[in-house]
């Protein structure tokens, strides 16, 4: 965290007023650009291409039948209504977590926002797990949404809190001088810095709402997802499956393009640091709950869950360390590269968004983002289809499962890129550009060191995402290699969660790192008090 | 400076890939395989066995481990190319698929004919293995065996409202509403399948859940398969289980038998080491390995059934075929009728 710290510690900008901070808005977006962030939606668009052959080949009356039988609609809806929900709660939870602990004087802020960041190291449906163990009768829409809330509502704390930290409070302040409550002087002053940061998180939860199969399932809560699952598990019907992940496709275009609507521009200021305010002890009390709600409900409750399996269970195992060490191995290795990629394949979308704006930029960047509401089974078989039909040689081989995993997780890095991207003040790179540098050079020199907090922190999202993937890597790895995610799935098929115990510990350990990381990252410059 | 930083936080991901590529070289797999196996059931159960069957014909097998729906999927998906040379499949709604598409090619009738009909394919394209009974899983601290119904039709009364779990959307409930209705004729099915519907059943989304509830004592009762419940009674000790089994009356249509089995991919035709590991899968040792360790029948005439199980013979061995594809899809069909699915 220190690497992002220190790149983040840059020296304070003379800004612009805000409507200058996009001079090249205006202009049409770099050939090259626009090529490369083509060339990186394209694979985005892999899961979707085969969801078009395998599901479009079928017929028009075939997919009228899919989708009207039994309770499909029905289940739309939930996925939808789930969907919605959890994103309005990591909204509102994920905002009052980041506000309390970047503005107000807290004990121990640093161990609180780290704590906030731990919820992403559990996969969801160890959580519904562990909930069921100590709350076995808990099923339906209320837990299925306040657990999914509570596992993903990181992915808007961390962002908004980074936001926050780069954000100007001196408007806050003229606006409490002014007369307006303190809500309302955050509403005015402060929601609109951290609004695009907030949204674009909330992107990443509805769309992790919409594909999340497990944890509903845990709580037997029926969407889209179990509709899937049960076409190629009872139908082994391949073109049922592509007609209802198309519907969940459609689900997630709903998504993007109201993010899109919502997100807005970011009025820019001087980011200045500001002085944390102190709040009395009442105050402090009542805010402790919103802080501790995430971390309690999404990581104790279930861990605490799994360690009564553990006990109960009579027969442990011996556990095999070399395996285990070589699962951890293999687990930290693919998820690295994975990061690597899926960045390298962000960066030109988050660029050209960041900067650009039109048909083409949009369409982009929501092919970029759709695939993120799929299934891993779904995303894993265009894979398979894919690398047989390209490139045979490779199939099987871990560079086919990097790829696989970074068209999965490649949405989680665009969002924040984008606005990393977009906060480096483009006064900066005209004057590197009368100092005489090339455009390549000023952006080597003045938006990649500034913008590398929300690189690094894309990255870590995805080696996150990643370490957890099931589904994918069971049907892509090479044949005989262990993830902690499979090792965990050759345990918990007939829910011997004691003999999983030890690997559901290592992968939430190990996992917890980089949202450890996360947790201390700062999305922009700053001037430090 | 920043250009350091910036080259170390690069540098990083590289090493990533570097460490991906050593850690992801299978050392010892793939090289000396004499073939490779597709496995739909879990690495826990499978490769002790696999293991005696290499140390029994000095044979190597690379496996592939996955779910059943996972590893089906995936086959139709590879089609001709697949480097799978024999799949083992969880059930035969999988096994009919792979079939159906002109995957398998046909095994010899020494094979075949091993299994009696009802329990294995009817073309010769697969060979089932060993089976699981339907069987009803109910709370030992809140009912004794006696109070539970003898037949399936006892499960969707009045009194049963809201108090049985079931997994339409699994495929082995589907197995067993296909049997209902092979069994009892449609319109009978259909009124089954509805006042089940009407009856407020507690929906999961897959047997283990059933049990687990069930054991929890969350659920009272529920349909499952029986070899879950000793799955977990070996981790957890069976005296420890809350959950107990009950088998319906012979012959009824909730005691119908879900098989697991095996096919031998085109490309394996000419591979006498596969072939020989699923005439393994059918010897004695073979048999004898998944009843003692996951309390499945045998499918083998001959080899005892698990201990404190009734014989196989009095449970249904319905005239029908497991892997019909177009009976499945109708049945399916019916239970999005009455909603279930």
């Amino acid at each position: 965290m220190t690497l992002a710290l220190e790149a983040a510690a840059a020296p304070e900008v003379p800004v612009a007023p805000a409507t200058s901070a996009r001079p090249a808005a205006s202009g049409r977006p770099p050939v090259v650009l626009t090529a490369l962030a083509a060339l990186a939606a394209a694979a985005a668009a892999i899961p979707l291409v085969y969801l078009a052959v395998r599901g479009g080949g079928s017929g028009f009356e075939r997919i009228v039948d899919t989708l009207t039988r039994g309770r499909v609609l029905e289940y739309a809806a939930n996925s939808l209504g789930l969907a919605a929900a959890v994103t309005a709660t990591t909204l509102v939870l994920g905002t009052a977590v980041a506000f309390t602990l970047s503005r107000l004087r807290v004990p121990f802020p640093r161990l609180w926002l780290l704590a906030s960041a731990l919820p992403l190291a559990v996969p969801s449906f160890l959580a519904g797990y562990g909930w069921l163990v100590l709350a076995p009768s808990t099923q339906g829409f209320v837990p299925s949404w306040l657990l999914l809330s509570a596992v993903t509502v990181p992915y808007v704390t961390l962002p908004v809190a980074a936001a926050l930290r780069g954000a100007s409070g001196d408007l806050e302040g003229v606006a409490r001088t002014l007369g307006r409550g303190p809500l309302a002087a955050f509403w005015v002053a402060t929601w609109p810095q951290v609004r695009p940061a907030a949204i674009a998180g909330g992107l990443l939860v509805a769309l992790y709402a919409l594909s999340d199969f497990g944890l509903v399932a845990m709580m037997r809560f029926p969407t889209l997802t179990w509709g899937i699952n049960a076409a190629y598990s009872a139908s082994f019907d391949r073109a049922q499956a592509a007609i209802l992940a198309l519907l969940l496709v459609v689900l997630a275009l709903v998504v993007v393009v109201g993010e899109r609507s919502a997100r807005g521009r970011v009025p820019r200021a001087a980011p200045r640091a500001v002085a944390s305010r102190s709040i009395g002890r009442g105050m402090l009390l009542s805010l402790l709950p919103v802080v501790a709600v995430a971390p309690v409900v999404g990581v104790a409750i279930p861990l605490l869950g799994l360690a009564t399996r553990l006990v109960q269970a009579e027969t442990l195992r011996a556990l095999d360390v070399p395996r285990l060490l070589a699962a951890v191995g293999a687990t930290l290795g693919v998820a690295l590269a994975a990061a690597a990629l899926a960045v390298a394949l962000a960066l030109p979308i988050a660029a050209l968004a960041a900067r650009h704006r039109g048909r083409l930029v949009s369409a982009i960047e929501s092919v970029g983002f759709l695939g993120h509401a799929l299934p891993g089974i779904v995303v894993g078989l265009s894979l398979v289809f894919f690398s047989l039909a390209v490139v045979p040689a490779l199939y099987q081989s871990v560079a086919v499962l990097v790829f696989a995993y970074a068209v999965l997780f490649m949405p989680k890095a665009i969002g924040t890129m984008r606005s990393g991207l977009a906060d480096v003040p483009a006064s900066l790179v005209s004057v590197a550009r009368t100092l005489g540098d090339s455009p390549l050079r000023a952006w080597w020199r003045v938006t990649v060191p500034l913008a590398l907090p929300s690189v690094g922190i894309g990255a870590l999202l995805v080696a996150i995402a990643t370490m957890k993937e099931l589904p994918a890597t069971l049907l892509l790895r090479p044949t005989g290699i262990q993830t902690l995610a499979t090792e965990l799935w050759n345990r918990t098929v007939v829910f011997e969660f004691g003999a999983a115990a030890p690997y559901a510990a290592v992968l939430v350990i190990v996992a917890a790192v980089p949202a450890m990381v996360l947790s201390g990252i700062r999305s922009t410059a700053k001037e430090e008090l | 400076m920043h250009t350091a930083r910036s080259l170390a936080l690069l540098a990083l991901p590289l090493a990533g890939i570097l460490l991906a590529g050593c850690a992801a070289t299978p050392a010892d797999d793939g090289a000396d395989a004499a073939f490779t196996l597709y496995s739909g059931r879990d690495e826990d159960l499978v490769q002790p066995l696999i293991d005696r069957f290499t140390a029994e014909t000095g044979i190597v097998v690379d496996v592939r481990y996955g779910n059943t729906a996972e590893m089906g999927s995936l086959l139709l998906e590879e089609g001709e190319a697949t480097p799978a040379d024999v799949f083992l499949s969880q059930d035969a709604g999988a096994l009919g698929a792979l079939s159906a598409a002109g995957l398998f090619t046909t095994l010899p009738d020494e094979i075949t004919g091993a299994v009696p009909a009802g329990y294995t394919s009817t073309d010769g394209s697969w060979v089932g293995l060993t089976g699981r009974a339907r069987v009803v899983v109910y709370d030992g601290e809140s009912l004794t065996a006696d109070e539970l119904p003898d037949t399936i039709d006892g499960y969707v009364t009045d009194e049963w409202r809201g108090r049985l779990g079931v997994a339409p959307s699994n495929a082995s409930f589907q197995s067993f509403v296909t049997a209902l209705r092979v069994l009892e004729g449609e319109d009978a099915a259909e009124g089954w399948v509805q006042a089940l519907a009407d009856n407020d059943p507690q929906i999961f989304e897959s047997n283990i859940p059933v049990l687990t509830a069930v054991n929890d004592g969350a659920l009272e009762a529920g349909l499952i398969n029986h070899y879950y419940w000793f799955r977990q009674a070996a981790e957890v000790g069976p005296e420890n289980m809350r959950a107990q089994l009950k088998f319906l009356q012979a012959g009824d249509a909730g005691s119908i038998v879900n098989v697991t089995g095996a096919g031998l991919l085109n490309g394996a035709a000419d591979n006498a080491e596969a072939l020989a590991f699923i005439e393994y899968l059918l010897s004695d040792a073979g048999q004898q390995y998944f009843v003692t360790e996951t309390f499945e029948y045998p499918l083998v005439p001959g080899i005892p059934a698990p201990e404190g199980l009734p014989s196989l013979e009095s449970l249904v061995n319905p005239q029908l075929d497991l892997a019909d594809l177009a009976s499945l899809s109708e049945t399916q069909d019916l239970l999005a009728r009455v909603g279930l699915i």
